[in-house]
């Protein structure tokens, strides 16, 4: 299981002043509490930052290292802002995210993983399009391992988003990310997977309880990665309770040190 | 008893077997189509619409409620030339290029066509000289672009700029949306519209449209 704290992100209105002023306490601290709450790794996204996300990347890369060892996970769809964020990686093994199978994101983002030998992020899209069914996704997802593991990159390392949508506007979207993971790790049980969960409960009232739930429904079937926000108790009260049942975590050690720590409620 | 209130509410409630039943009970009994469709469907979308705006009603319900529209909308069809349907005027649609996320931008073109627009979508990833070729194929009032990406979001930019350059005639409205489109980036490429939701979207148009009319 690897949950990737996803609070460094210009998208969001605070982090994106902290950017502009160069608030370099600002990011500390946000990199320090996820850190604190068990995330594994911490997302890095300045996307917003037009024209200067290179630079950005770089400050917030250098920032977060100095108060955290932690592996980070450097998000952009940007190859030249990924190699530079890649670059400056001092602790663990990095994270990449993320690649698709999108026609020019493939070949230009390709080396850069193979440079910096990174975990990645693969997202179950082509050019042609967003995925509706579970066998858009093997589809794509079968010529993303297959050019991945032919470019030397081992099955370990790659996580595929199976890209989720809103049950609001798509009814069958939950299921058919549930049937997409267990075909895909029926074919490539080696692999991981990695995905966001807003988009899951977009339209509704009362999201982070749709959030939560669909966290505990794709455990169940083998997703073993998130990118979420580490320092929301109930969701990772809800992370830590589900690997407990699913006989991921030895002798329920991981959820009793959480509970003492008041990590979830 | 069948009336046209009484449609307008069984579209907000979303009961399409209702919305059914009683389009066809009032289009026997002589009730003008027209104005079913303009007094009785359009009518319900009609209170639809803020109660969405409003965070009242949710996205599926919204499209229960579409989809009862349509289907009063497909029962009348029969008995109306297309000529005759009534339409608040065309707006032609699309994500632009790059950029291959549908979801906001179907909910535009539902609302938009709900509330009585016709609507050409043009889809996703909408190269600009797609965008130019639909003005002489659909000869639309309105064209909405859309964006999710900041990385695509440039694209609006580009797009405009060559309609622009291209000399789309000035009653040729052009109005953009998506997560990280904002009034300031609508002014900067000198879009004439930007709406925030797909419900706000509806009520550009009209307020477009009124202006240039």
């Amino acid at each position: 299981m690897i949950i990737v704290g996803e609070l460094i992100n210009t998208s969001r209105k605070s982090v994106k002043e902290a950017v502009e002023k160069q608030d370099a306490d600002f990011i500390k601290k946000l990199a320090q509490k996820q850190w604190d709450t068990g995330a594994d790794y911490i997302d890095i996204n300045c996307g917003t930052m037009i024209g200067t996300e290179l630079e950005m990347m770089k400050w917030l890369v250098n920032c977060v290292q100095e108060v955290i060892e932690a592996p980070l996970c450097i998000d952009s769809p940007d190859p030249a802002v990924l190699d530079a964020g890649l670059s400056l990686c001092k602790y663990g093994q990095p994270m990449l995210n993320s690649i698709s199978d999108e026609e020019g994101r493939f070949d230009s983002t390709l080396p850069v993983i193979l440079k910096h030998e990174a975990k990645v992020v693969a997202l179950c899209m082509d050019s042609k399009g967003m995925p509706e069914t579970s066998d858009d996704r093997i589809r794509v997802a079968g010529n993303l391992y297959n050019k991945l593991t032919g470019a030397g990159v081992a099955d370990e390392n790659i996580f595929f988003d199976p890209l989720i949508k809103p049950v609001s506007s798509v009814g069958t979207a939950g299921i058919e990310v549930l049937e997409s993971i267990r075909k895909i790790k029926e074919k490539f049980p080696k692999v991981h997977f990695m995905c966001g969960l807003s988009n899951i409960s977009y339209g509704l009232p009362n999201r982070k309880l749709l959030n939560r739930l669909f966290v505990a429904q794709s455990m169940a079937i083998g997703m073993d990665g998130y990118v979420l926000d580490p320092t929301d108790k109930k969701m990772m009260g809800t992370v830590y309770a589900s690997r407990t049942l699913l006989n991921q975590d030895e002798y329920n050690g991981d959820y009793l040190y959480a509970y003492r720590k008041g990590i979830y409620s | 008893m069948a009336n046209l209130d009484s449609i307008a509410q069984n579209v907000l409630n979303g009961n399409i077997k209702k919305v059914s039943d009683q389009v066809n009970e009032l289009v026997n009994g002589g009730t003008d189509p027209i104005e079913i469709i303009n007094n009785g469907l359009i009518q319900g979308m009609n209170l639809v619409t803020p109660l969405f705006k409003s965070g009242e009603m949710f996205v599926p319900e919204v499209m229960r409620s579409a989809k009862a529209m349509n289907t009063g909308m497909n029962l009348l069809k029969k008995y109306i030339s297309d000529e005759d349907i009534p339409s608040k005027g065309k707006v032609v649609i699309g994500t632009v290029e790059g950029d291959l996320h549908d979801i906001g931008k179907n909910l535009v073109g539902m609302m938009l066509e709900t509330s009585g627009y016709t609507v050409i979508d043009l889809g996703v990833d909408v190269k600009k000289e797609n965008f130019l070729d639909s003005i002489s194929k659909y000869n639309p009032d309105i064209i909405g672009m859309s964006s999710l990406l900041t990385t695509t979001m440039i694209k609006i930019k580009d797009s405009i700029e060559y309609l622009k350059n291209k000399g789309i005639p000035d009653q040729i409205k052009i109005i953009i949306g998506g997560a990280p489109v904002s009034q300031k980036f609508a002014d900067e490429v000198k879009a004439d519209g930007y709406s925030e939701d797909a419900s706000s979207a509806v009520a550009l148009c009209d307020s477009l449209l009124a202006v240039a009319k």
